[in-house]
Protein backbone atom coordinates (compact mmCIF):
# COMPACT_ATOMS: atom_id res chain seq x y z
CA UNK A 1 0.00 0.00 0.00
CA UNK A 2 1.40 3.24 -1.39
CA UNK A 3 1.14 6.63 1.09
CA UNK A 4 0.63 9.06 -1.84
CA UNK A 5 1.24 12.69 -0.73
CA UNK A 6 -2.02 15.08 -1.57
CA UNK A 7 -1.49 18.28 -1.42
CA UNK A 8 -4.55 19.50 0.30
CA UNK A 9 -4.65 16.03 2.48
CA UNK A 10 -1.52 14.99 3.27
CA UNK A 11 -0.07 11.26 3.04
CA UNK A 12 -3.09 9.45 2.19
CA UNK A 13 -4.04 5.99 1.41
CA UNK A 14 -3.94 4.62 -2.00
CA UNK A 15 -7.23 3.42 -1.71
CA UNK A 16 -8.49 6.68 -2.26
CA UNK A 17 -7.09 7.21 -5.02
CA UNK A 18 -7.90 6.37 -8.59
CA UNK A 19 -4.79 5.82 -10.99
CA UNK A 20 -4.96 8.46 -13.76
CA UNK A 21 -2.18 6.58 -16.30
CA UNK A 22 1.34 7.82 -17.05
CA UNK A 23 2.05 11.31 -17.99
CA UNK A 24 1.73 12.01 -21.84
CA UNK A 25 3.31 15.09 -23.96
CA UNK A 26 0.69 17.35 -24.74
CA UNK A 27 -1.94 16.41 -27.11
CA UNK A 28 -0.85 17.29 -30.20
CA UNK A 29 -3.25 18.40 -33.16
CA UNK A 30 -4.85 15.54 -34.38
CA UNK A 31 -5.13 17.75 -37.91
CA UNK A 32 -1.33 19.25 -38.15
CA UNK A 33 0.11 16.05 -36.59
CA UNK A 34 1.02 13.50 -38.98
CA UNK A 35 -0.16 10.04 -38.95
CA UNK A 36 2.92 8.69 -36.88
CA UNK A 37 2.82 11.30 -34.69
CA UNK A 38 -0.56 10.59 -33.72
CA UNK A 39 -0.40 7.22 -33.82
CA UNK A 40 2.23 7.40 -31.30
CA UNK A 41 0.68 9.59 -29.05
CA UNK A 42 -2.67 8.10 -29.01
CA UNK A 43 -0.85 4.59 -27.86
CA UNK A 44 2.99 4.37 -26.18
CA UNK A 45 3.67 5.81 -23.14
CA UNK A 46 6.68 5.64 -21.16
CA UNK A 47 7.37 2.63 -19.32
CA UNK A 48 10.60 3.01 -17.94
CA UNK A 49 12.21 0.81 -15.31
CA UNK A 50 12.58 3.42 -12.79
CA UNK A 51 11.06 6.47 -11.97
CA UNK A 52 7.99 7.01 -14.27
CA UNK A 53 5.63 10.41 -14.11
CA UNK A 54 1.57 9.55 -13.40
CA UNK A 55 -1.66 11.53 -12.46
CA UNK A 56 -3.74 10.06 -9.71
CA UNK A 57 -6.80 11.16 -8.58
CA UNK A 58 -8.08 11.82 -5.07
CA UNK A 59 -11.29 10.89 -6.15
CA UNK A 60 -12.27 8.96 -2.50
CA UNK A 61 -10.68 12.13 -0.92
CA UNK A 62 -10.75 16.11 -1.67
CA UNK A 63 -11.29 15.17 -5.52
CA UNK A 64 -7.94 16.90 -6.82
CA UNK A 65 -5.78 15.40 -9.47
CA UNK A 66 -2.20 15.13 -8.56
CA UNK A 67 1.19 14.43 -10.57
CA UNK A 68 3.95 12.30 -8.58
CA UNK A 69 6.83 10.59 -9.80
CA UNK A 70 7.37 6.62 -8.36
CA UNK A 71 9.86 4.01 -9.33
CA UNK A 72 7.89 0.97 -10.65
CA UNK A 73 11.04 -0.81 -9.50
CA UNK A 74 9.74 -0.27 -5.72
CA UNK A 75 6.65 1.81 -5.89
CA UNK A 76 8.14 4.36 -3.98
CA UNK A 77 7.20 7.83 -4.63
CA UNK A 78 11.22 9.66 -5.48
CA UNK A 79 11.96 13.00 -6.40
CA UNK A 80 11.50 13.67 -10.42
CA UNK A 81 13.55 14.85 -12.90
CA UNK A 82 11.29 17.67 -13.69
CA UNK A 83 8.36 17.65 -15.88
CA UNK A 84 8.35 14.52 -18.38
CA UNK A 85 5.48 16.10 -20.82
CA UNK B 1 17.96 -37.74 -26.49
CA UNK B 2 16.80 -40.43 -23.34
CA UNK B 3 13.68 -41.52 -23.02
CA UNK B 4 11.67 -41.56 -20.36
CA UNK B 5 9.41 -44.43 -19.37
CA UNK B 6 8.69 -47.17 -16.62
CA UNK B 7 11.31 -49.01 -18.28
CA UNK B 8 14.16 -46.29 -17.82
CA UNK B 9 12.59 -45.56 -14.32
CA UNK B 10 13.32 -49.22 -13.40
CA UNK B 11 16.51 -49.72 -15.08
CA UNK B 12 18.15 -46.60 -13.39
CA UNK B 13 16.62 -47.43 -9.80
CA UNK B 14 18.76 -50.33 -10.01
CA UNK B 15 21.86 -48.16 -10.00
CA UNK B 16 20.47 -46.24 -7.34
CA UNK B 17 19.48 -43.03 -9.74
CA UNK B 18 22.86 -42.08 -10.23
CA UNK B 19 22.89 -42.73 -14.20
CA UNK B 20 20.60 -40.63 -15.49
CA UNK B 21 21.95 -37.78 -17.96
CA UNK B 22 21.29 -34.12 -17.20
CA UNK B 23 18.00 -32.98 -19.33
CA UNK B 24 20.23 -30.43 -21.37
CA UNK B 25 23.65 -29.61 -22.18
CA UNK B 26 25.80 -26.72 -20.64
CA UNK B 27 27.69 -25.89 -23.76
CA UNK B 28 30.47 -22.91 -23.94
CA UNK B 29 28.74 -19.49 -25.76
CA UNK B 30 29.63 -19.76 -29.22
CA UNK B 31 30.31 -15.92 -30.83
CA UNK B 32 26.99 -16.27 -33.31
CA UNK B 33 23.94 -18.51 -34.04
CA UNK B 34 21.73 -18.39 -36.39
CA UNK B 35 18.87 -17.21 -34.46
CA UNK B 36 19.42 -15.73 -30.89
CA UNK B 37 16.15 -16.01 -28.68
CA UNK B 38 16.03 -13.61 -25.69
CA UNK B 39 14.16 -15.24 -22.50
CA UNK B 40 14.09 -19.30 -21.13
CA UNK B 41 10.67 -19.04 -20.62
CA UNK B 42 7.55 -20.93 -22.25
CA UNK B 43 7.67 -18.75 -24.78
CA UNK B 44 11.19 -18.58 -25.97
CA UNK B 45 11.83 -22.14 -25.69
CA UNK B 46 8.68 -23.06 -27.15
CA UNK B 47 9.99 -20.44 -29.92
CA UNK B 48 13.55 -22.46 -30.18
CA UNK B 49 11.71 -25.89 -30.14
CA UNK B 50 9.40 -25.38 -32.95
CA UNK B 51 12.66 -23.96 -35.16
CA UNK B 52 14.19 -27.03 -34.21
CA UNK B 53 11.76 -29.15 -35.16
CA UNK B 54 9.18 -27.81 -38.16
CA UNK B 55 11.57 -25.81 -39.71
CA UNK B 56 14.75 -27.38 -39.17
CA UNK B 57 16.80 -24.54 -38.01
CA UNK B 58 19.49 -25.97 -35.05
CA UNK B 59 21.92 -23.19 -34.72
CA UNK B 60 20.11 -21.56 -32.11
CA UNK B 61 20.08 -20.30 -28.64
CA UNK B 62 18.19 -19.07 -25.62
CA UNK B 63 19.97 -16.86 -23.36
CA UNK B 64 18.40 -16.41 -19.76
CA UNK B 65 18.89 -13.51 -17.61
CA UNK B 66 18.25 -16.07 -14.68
CA UNK B 67 17.32 -19.37 -14.40
CA UNK B 68 15.59 -21.44 -17.27
CA UNK B 69 11.75 -21.59 -16.99
CA UNK B 70 11.87 -19.00 -13.62
CA UNK B 71 10.16 -16.33 -15.61
CA UNK B 72 6.33 -15.60 -15.83
CA UNK B 73 6.19 -19.29 -17.28
CA UNK B 74 6.67 -19.97 -12.77
CA UNK B 75 4.57 -16.92 -12.19
CA UNK B 76 1.02 -17.73 -13.26
CA UNK B 77 -2.08 -19.74 -12.97
CA UNK B 78 -1.68 -22.36 -15.11
CA UNK B 79 -5.17 -22.29 -16.57
CA UNK B 80 -5.36 -23.60 -20.24
CA UNK B 81 -8.75 -22.13 -21.89
CA UNK B 82 -10.24 -20.92 -25.55
CA UNK B 83 -13.20 -18.89 -24.32
CA UNK B 84 -12.24 -15.78 -26.18
CA UNK B 85 -14.71 -13.31 -27.79
CA UNK B 86 -12.68 -12.44 -31.50
CA UNK B 87 -12.20 -14.62 -35.01
CA UNK B 88 -8.75 -13.38 -34.62
CA UNK B 89 -8.05 -14.70 -30.93
CA UNK B 90 -10.53 -18.06 -31.07
CA UNK B 91 -8.30 -20.33 -33.63
CA UNK B 92 -5.44 -19.27 -32.01
CA UNK B 93 -6.27 -20.60 -28.37
CA UNK B 94 -7.90 -23.76 -30.03
CA UNK B 95 -4.71 -24.65 -31.43
CA UNK B 96 -2.52 -24.12 -28.20
CA UNK B 97 -5.32 -25.95 -26.41
CA UNK B 98 -5.14 -28.95 -29.09
CA UNK B 99 -0.75 -28.65 -28.66
CA UNK B 100 -1.00 -28.34 -24.83
CA UNK B 101 -3.53 -31.84 -24.82
CA UNK B 102 -0.99 -33.49 -27.20
CA UNK B 103 2.61 -32.13 -25.43
CA UNK B 104 2.98 -35.16 -22.51
CA UNK B 105 3.41 -38.04 -25.65
CA UNK B 106 5.13 -35.65 -28.13
CA UNK B 107 7.87 -34.44 -25.62
CA UNK B 108 7.93 -37.35 -23.53
CA UNK B 109 7.57 -35.65 -20.22
CA UNK B 110 4.70 -35.31 -18.02
CA UNK B 111 2.86 -32.18 -18.36
CA UNK B 112 0.06 -33.91 -15.86
CA UNK B 113 -2.17 -31.77 -17.75
CA UNK B 114 -5.58 -32.16 -16.61
CA UNK B 115 -8.57 -31.28 -18.93
CA UNK B 116 -11.22 -30.42 -16.18
CA UNK B 117 -13.33 -28.06 -17.70
CA UNK B 118 -13.96 -24.36 -16.39
CA UNK B 119 -17.19 -23.06 -15.14
CA UNK B 120 -17.48 -19.17 -15.02
CA UNK B 121 -19.94 -18.23 -12.26
CA UNK B 122 -22.23 -15.62 -13.68
CA UNK B 123 -23.44 -12.61 -11.17
CA UNK B 124 -24.38 -10.17 -13.77
CA UNK B 125 -26.51 -9.75 -16.90
CA UNK B 126 -24.45 -7.89 -19.09
CA UNK B 127 -21.94 -10.47 -18.12
CA UNK B 128 -24.27 -13.29 -19.43
CA UNK B 129 -25.04 -12.10 -22.39
CA UNK B 130 -21.14 -11.08 -23.24
CA UNK B 131 -20.09 -14.93 -22.37
CA UNK B 132 -23.08 -16.16 -24.16
CA UNK B 133 -22.48 -14.18 -27.59
CA UNK B 134 -18.91 -15.69 -26.82
CA UNK B 135 -20.56 -19.09 -27.10
CA UNK B 136 -21.74 -18.49 -30.62
CA UNK B 137 -18.34 -17.03 -31.90
CA UNK B 138 -16.62 -19.82 -30.09
CA UNK B 139 -18.99 -22.51 -32.20
CA UNK B 140 -17.94 -21.67 -35.06
CA UNK B 141 -14.44 -22.41 -34.31
CA UNK B 142 -15.14 -25.94 -32.55
CA UNK B 143 -14.43 -24.60 -28.70
CA UNK B 144 -17.02 -25.52 -26.35
CA UNK B 145 -18.82 -23.41 -23.96
CA UNK B 146 -22.66 -23.79 -22.70
CA UNK B 147 -24.70 -22.37 -20.10
CA UNK B 148 -25.91 -24.30 -17.48
CA UNK B 149 -28.39 -22.92 -14.67
CA UNK B 150 -27.65 -22.09 -11.13
CA UNK B 151 -28.79 -25.22 -9.69
CA UNK B 152 -26.34 -27.02 -11.83
CA UNK B 153 -23.65 -24.41 -10.92
CA UNK B 154 -23.77 -25.39 -7.66
CA UNK B 155 -24.53 -29.33 -7.80
CA UNK B 156 -20.96 -29.33 -9.62
CA UNK B 157 -19.50 -26.62 -7.14
CA UNK B 158 -20.50 -27.31 -3.79
CA UNK B 159 -18.34 -25.52 -2.09
CA UNK B 160 -20.31 -22.20 -3.83
CA UNK B 161 -22.31 -21.61 -0.65
CA UNK B 162 -22.46 -17.61 -1.20
CA UNK B 163 -23.77 -15.28 -3.78
CA UNK B 164 -27.42 -16.56 -2.37
CA UNK B 165 -30.89 -14.73 -3.41
CA UNK B 166 -30.09 -11.70 -0.80
CA UNK B 167 -26.64 -11.25 -1.88
CA UNK B 168 -25.67 -8.04 -3.75
CA UNK B 169 -25.04 -9.98 -6.69
CA UNK B 170 -26.42 -13.39 -6.85
CA UNK B 171 -24.94 -15.85 -8.82
CA UNK B 172 -27.55 -15.92 -11.91
CA UNK B 173 -25.68 -19.14 -13.94
CA UNK B 174 -22.69 -20.52 -15.26
CA UNK B 175 -21.34 -20.91 -18.56
CA UNK B 176 -19.33 -24.17 -19.00
CA UNK B 177 -16.23 -24.23 -20.99
CA UNK B 178 -14.75 -27.92 -21.19
CA UNK B 179 -11.70 -27.55 -23.50
CA UNK B 180 -10.38 -25.81 -20.45
CA UNK B 181 -7.42 -27.13 -18.24
CA UNK B 182 -4.53 -26.94 -15.89
CA UNK B 183 -0.85 -28.33 -16.16
CA UNK B 184 2.53 -28.18 -14.80
CA UNK B 185 4.06 -25.48 -15.35
CA UNK B 186 7.69 -26.36 -14.37
CA UNK B 187 6.99 -29.40 -17.00
CA UNK B 188 6.44 -27.06 -19.73
CA UNK B 189 9.80 -25.16 -19.28
CA UNK B 190 11.26 -28.39 -18.84
CA UNK B 191 9.89 -30.35 -21.68
CA UNK B 192 10.38 -27.70 -24.45
CA UNK B 193 14.53 -27.15 -23.11
CA UNK B 194 15.09 -30.94 -23.30
CA UNK B 195 13.24 -31.02 -26.36
CA UNK B 196 15.56 -28.61 -28.30
CA UNK B 197 18.20 -29.53 -26.87
CA UNK B 198 17.85 -32.74 -28.24
CA UNK B 199 17.79 -31.04 -31.66
CA UNK B 200 20.89 -29.38 -31.08
CA UNK B 201 19.36 -25.79 -29.70
CA UNK B 202 21.41 -24.60 -27.01
CA UNK B 203 20.34 -23.21 -23.64
CA UNK B 204 22.72 -20.45 -21.33
CA UNK B 205 21.31 -19.22 -18.40
CA UNK B 206 22.84 -16.64 -16.41
CA UNK B 207 23.56 -14.84 -19.77
CA UNK B 208 21.94 -11.58 -19.06
CA UNK B 209 21.27 -9.42 -22.10
CA UNK B 210 22.25 -5.78 -21.78
CA UNK B 211 21.57 -4.34 -25.10
CA UNK B 212 20.65 -5.43 -28.47
CA UNK B 213 23.12 -4.25 -31.56
CA UNK B 214 22.00 -2.88 -34.35
CA UNK B 215 24.40 -3.13 -37.83
CA UNK B 216 25.50 0.15 -40.27
CA UNK B 217 23.01 -1.10 -42.34
CA UNK B 218 20.21 -0.86 -39.39
CA UNK B 219 19.50 -4.34 -39.02
CA UNK B 220 19.85 -6.85 -35.86
CA UNK B 221 23.38 -7.90 -35.82
CA UNK B 222 23.66 -9.32 -32.21
CA UNK B 223 23.37 -9.01 -28.50
CA UNK B 224 25.90 -7.69 -26.10
CA UNK B 225 25.20 -9.79 -23.00
CA UNK B 226 27.72 -9.50 -19.54
CA UNK B 227 29.04 -12.83 -21.15
CA UNK B 228 30.26 -10.79 -24.42
CA UNK B 229 28.70 -9.97 -27.71
CA UNK B 230 26.98 -12.99 -29.30
CA UNK B 231 26.00 -12.18 -33.21
CA UNK B 232 23.25 -13.52 -35.02
CA UNK B 233 21.13 -12.02 -37.93
CA UNK B 234 18.21 -12.58 -36.42
CA UNK B 235 16.59 -12.21 -32.52
CA UNK B 236 13.46 -12.89 -31.08
CA UNK B 237 12.84 -11.00 -27.91
CA UNK B 238 10.50 -13.26 -25.23
CA UNK B 239 10.87 -11.48 -22.13
CA UNK B 240 7.31 -10.42 -20.97
CA UNK B 241 7.66 -7.50 -18.78
CA UNK B 242 11.37 -6.06 -19.52
CA UNK B 243 10.53 -5.83 -23.63
CA UNK B 244 10.78 -2.43 -24.18
CA UNK B 245 13.81 -2.27 -21.72
CA UNK B 246 15.57 -4.26 -24.27
CA UNK B 247 14.03 -2.59 -27.33
CA UNK B 248 14.64 0.66 -26.43
CA UNK B 249 18.59 0.17 -26.70
CA UNK B 250 18.01 0.07 -30.35
CA UNK B 251 15.58 3.40 -30.19
CA UNK B 252 12.59 1.17 -30.64
CA UNK B 253 9.21 2.72 -29.21
CA UNK B 254 6.47 -0.01 -28.44
CA UNK B 255 2.91 0.44 -27.14
CA UNK B 256 3.41 -1.73 -24.22
CA UNK B 257 2.90 -0.94 -20.22
CA UNK B 258 4.50 -3.19 -17.69
CA UNK B 259 2.33 -3.86 -15.36
CA UNK B 260 2.12 -6.52 -12.35
CA UNK B 261 -0.47 -9.57 -12.13
CA UNK B 262 -0.46 -11.43 -8.70
CA UNK B 263 -1.40 -14.99 -7.55
CA UNK B 264 -1.28 -17.15 -4.35
CA UNK B 265 -1.67 -20.47 -3.44
CA UNK B 266 -2.80 -21.51 0.18
CA UNK B 267 -2.27 -24.75 2.33
CA UNK B 268 -3.09 -28.30 0.68
CA UNK B 269 -6.73 -29.94 1.79
CA UNK B 270 -8.38 -32.67 0.28
CA UNK B 271 -10.43 -32.48 -2.77
CA UNK B 272 -12.98 -30.09 -2.60
CA UNK B 273 -13.45 -28.69 -6.24
CA UNK B 274 -12.31 -30.40 -9.35
CA UNK B 275 -13.33 -27.41 -12.03
CA UNK B 276 -11.11 -24.26 -12.57
CA UNK B 277 -13.28 -21.58 -11.19
CA UNK B 278 -13.86 -17.79 -12.72
CA UNK B 279 -16.14 -15.54 -11.62
CA UNK B 280 -15.72 -12.56 -13.72
CA UNK B 281 -18.35 -10.17 -11.76
CA UNK B 282 -16.48 -10.69 -8.88
CA UNK B 283 -13.04 -10.34 -10.24
CA UNK B 284 -10.91 -13.81 -9.14
CA UNK B 285 -10.33 -17.28 -10.34
CA UNK B 286 -8.82 -20.17 -8.92
CA UNK B 287 -8.08 -24.17 -8.91
CA UNK B 288 -7.20 -26.52 -6.74
CA UNK B 289 -4.07 -28.37 -7.99
CA UNK B 290 -3.36 -31.66 -7.40
CA UNK B 291 -1.29 -31.25 -4.30
CA UNK B 292 -4.41 -29.76 -3.28
CA UNK B 293 -3.83 -26.21 -2.73
CA UNK B 294 -5.80 -23.70 -3.80
CA UNK B 295 -4.26 -21.69 -6.84
CA UNK B 296 -6.30 -18.08 -6.92
CA UNK B 297 -5.61 -14.95 -9.12
CA UNK B 298 -7.18 -11.57 -9.18
CA UNK B 299 -6.95 -8.19 -11.05
CA UNK B 300 -3.96 -6.75 -11.81
CA UNK B 301 -2.55 -3.66 -9.84
CA UNK B 302 -3.05 -0.67 -11.58
CA UNK B 303 -0.30 1.18 -13.06
CA UNK B 304 3.27 0.28 -13.96
CA UNK B 305 5.11 -1.88 -11.58
CA UNK B 306 8.35 -3.99 -12.14
CA UNK B 307 7.84 -5.54 -8.67
CA UNK B 308 7.11 -9.51 -8.32
CA UNK B 309 5.23 -9.28 -5.13
CA UNK B 310 2.04 -8.95 -4.32
CA UNK B 311 0.64 -5.20 -3.42
CA UNK B 312 -1.68 -5.62 -0.16
CA UNK B 313 -5.11 -3.84 -1.62
CA UNK B 314 -4.76 -5.85 -4.38
CA UNK B 315 -4.49 -8.78 -2.23
CA UNK B 316 -7.34 -7.98 -0.07
CA UNK B 317 -9.63 -6.77 -2.90
CA UNK B 318 -9.05 -10.79 -3.89
CA UNK B 319 -9.69 -12.56 -0.95
CA UNK B 320 -13.14 -10.13 -0.21
CA UNK B 321 -14.64 -11.27 -3.53
CA UNK B 322 -13.36 -14.79 -2.92
CA UNK B 323 -15.13 -15.22 0.17
CA UNK B 324 -18.24 -13.29 -0.54
CA UNK B 325 -18.48 -16.54 -2.89
CA UNK B 326 -16.63 -19.14 -0.86
CA UNK B 327 -17.35 -18.44 2.61
CA UNK B 328 -15.78 -21.56 3.88
CA UNK B 329 -12.60 -20.65 2.64
CA UNK B 330 -12.18 -18.21 5.48
CA UNK B 331 -10.34 -20.66 7.43
CA UNK B 332 -7.93 -21.48 4.59
CA UNK B 333 -4.35 -20.69 5.78
CA UNK B 334 -2.29 -19.18 2.27
CA UNK B 335 1.28 -20.29 2.22
CA UNK B 336 2.71 -18.39 -1.03
CA UNK B 337 1.94 -15.15 -2.97
CA UNK B 338 3.86 -14.22 -6.30
CA UNK B 339 3.64 -11.19 -8.46
CA UNK B 340 5.13 -11.34 -12.19
CA UNK B 341 5.69 -8.74 -15.06
CA UNK B 342 2.94 -8.93 -17.81
CA UNK B 343 3.67 -6.05 -20.36
CA UNK B 344 0.07 -4.82 -21.61
CA UNK B 345 -1.13 -3.42 -25.26
CA UNK B 346 -3.38 -0.80 -25.84
CA UNK B 347 -6.28 -3.56 -27.16
CA UNK B 348 -4.83 -6.26 -24.32
CA UNK B 349 -4.22 -8.31 -27.11
CA UNK B 350 -0.12 -9.42 -28.02
CA UNK B 351 2.06 -8.81 -30.38
CA UNK B 352 3.71 -11.21 -32.40
CA UNK B 353 5.73 -9.25 -35.03
CA UNK B 354 9.13 -8.27 -37.17
CA UNK B 355 9.88 -4.99 -35.56
CA UNK B 356 10.83 -1.92 -37.77
CA UNK B 357 14.66 -3.17 -37.13
CA UNK B 358 15.02 -5.77 -39.98
CA UNK B 359 15.94 -8.70 -38.15
CA UNK B 360 14.44 -8.38 -34.86
CA UNK B 361 11.57 -9.94 -33.54
CA UNK B 362 8.54 -9.69 -30.56
CA UNK B 363 6.75 -11.67 -28.98
CA UNK B 364 5.16 -9.60 -26.31
CA UNK B 365 1.98 -8.28 -24.34
CA UNK B 366 1.10 -11.25 -23.18
CA UNK B 367 -1.75 -11.19 -20.57
CA UNK B 368 -2.60 -15.12 -20.02
CA UNK B 369 0.56 -15.89 -22.15
CA UNK B 370 0.76 -19.75 -20.22
CA UNK B 371 -2.12 -21.02 -22.69
CA UNK B 372 -0.35 -19.34 -25.42
CA UNK B 373 2.91 -20.77 -25.19
CA UNK B 374 2.33 -23.98 -27.87
CA UNK B 375 0.80 -21.60 -30.27
CA UNK B 376 2.70 -18.42 -29.87
CA UNK B 377 5.97 -21.00 -30.39
CA UNK B 378 5.19 -22.26 -33.61
CA UNK B 379 4.00 -19.15 -35.36
CA UNK B 380 6.53 -17.13 -34.29
CA UNK B 381 8.99 -19.99 -35.15
CA UNK B 382 7.12 -19.79 -38.60
CA UNK B 383 7.64 -15.91 -38.68
CA UNK B 384 11.61 -16.43 -37.89
CA UNK B 385 11.94 -19.23 -40.52
CA UNK B 386 9.77 -18.19 -43.11
CA UNK B 387 9.55 -14.36 -43.23
CA UNK B 388 5.81 -14.10 -43.44
CA UNK B 389 3.31 -14.47 -40.92
CA UNK B 390 1.49 -17.87 -39.87
CA UNK B 391 -2.15 -17.66 -40.64
CA UNK B 392 -2.61 -18.01 -37.08
CA UNK B 393 -0.75 -15.42 -35.63
CA UNK B 394 -1.55 -12.81 -39.06
CA UNK B 395 -4.02 -10.72 -36.94
CA UNK B 396 -1.52 -9.82 -34.15
CA UNK B 397 0.87 -7.13 -35.96
CA UNK B 398 2.33 -4.29 -34.83
CA UNK B 399 0.41 -2.45 -37.59
CA UNK B 400 -2.87 -2.42 -35.96
CA UNK B 401 -1.37 0.07 -34.11
CA UNK B 402 -0.25 2.06 -36.64
CA UNK B 403 -3.51 2.19 -38.20
CA UNK B 404 -5.56 1.92 -34.92
CA UNK B 405 -7.21 -1.49 -35.84
CA UNK B 406 -7.64 -2.73 -32.62
CA UNK B 407 -8.40 -6.51 -31.71
CA UNK B 408 -11.28 -5.40 -29.31
CA UNK B 409 -10.81 -8.83 -27.16
CA UNK B 410 -13.25 -8.82 -24.02
CA UNK B 411 -11.66 -12.49 -23.22
CA UNK B 412 -8.01 -11.87 -22.85
CA UNK B 413 -8.55 -11.41 -18.72
CA UNK B 414 -10.27 -13.97 -16.73
CA UNK B 415 -11.11 -12.12 -13.61
CA UNK B 416 -12.81 -8.90 -14.95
Amino acid sequence: MMLIPCPFCGDRSESEFAYGGPVKPDRPDPHAASDEDWVDWLTTVPNPLGPVQERWWHVRGCGTWLTIWRDTRTHDIVEGPGDAG
Amino acid sequence: MQRYSIFSLLRHARNGHTTWAPAWRSPPLKESYDVVVIGAGGHGLATAYYLAREFGITDVAVLERGWLGGGNVARNTVTVRSNYMRDASIPFYVKSVALYEGLTDELNFNLMHSKRTMIDVVQTYPKMRELRRRQLIMDIYGSTYERISTEEVRRRIPALTGGGPDARLPVIGGMVHTDAGVNRHDAVAWAYARGADARGVEMHQQTPVTRLLRGRDGAIEGVETTRGIVRARKVAVAVSGHTTTLTETVGLRLPLRTMNLTAFVSEPVKPLVDVVVNCPDSGFYFSQSDKGEMVIGGAPDMGQSFRRDVKQHVFEDTVTALLSLFPSFSRLKLLRQWGGHVDITPDASPIMDETDVPGLFVTAGWWGGYKAIPAGGLTLAHLIARGEPHPLMAPFTMNRFKHLDYVMESGTTTAR
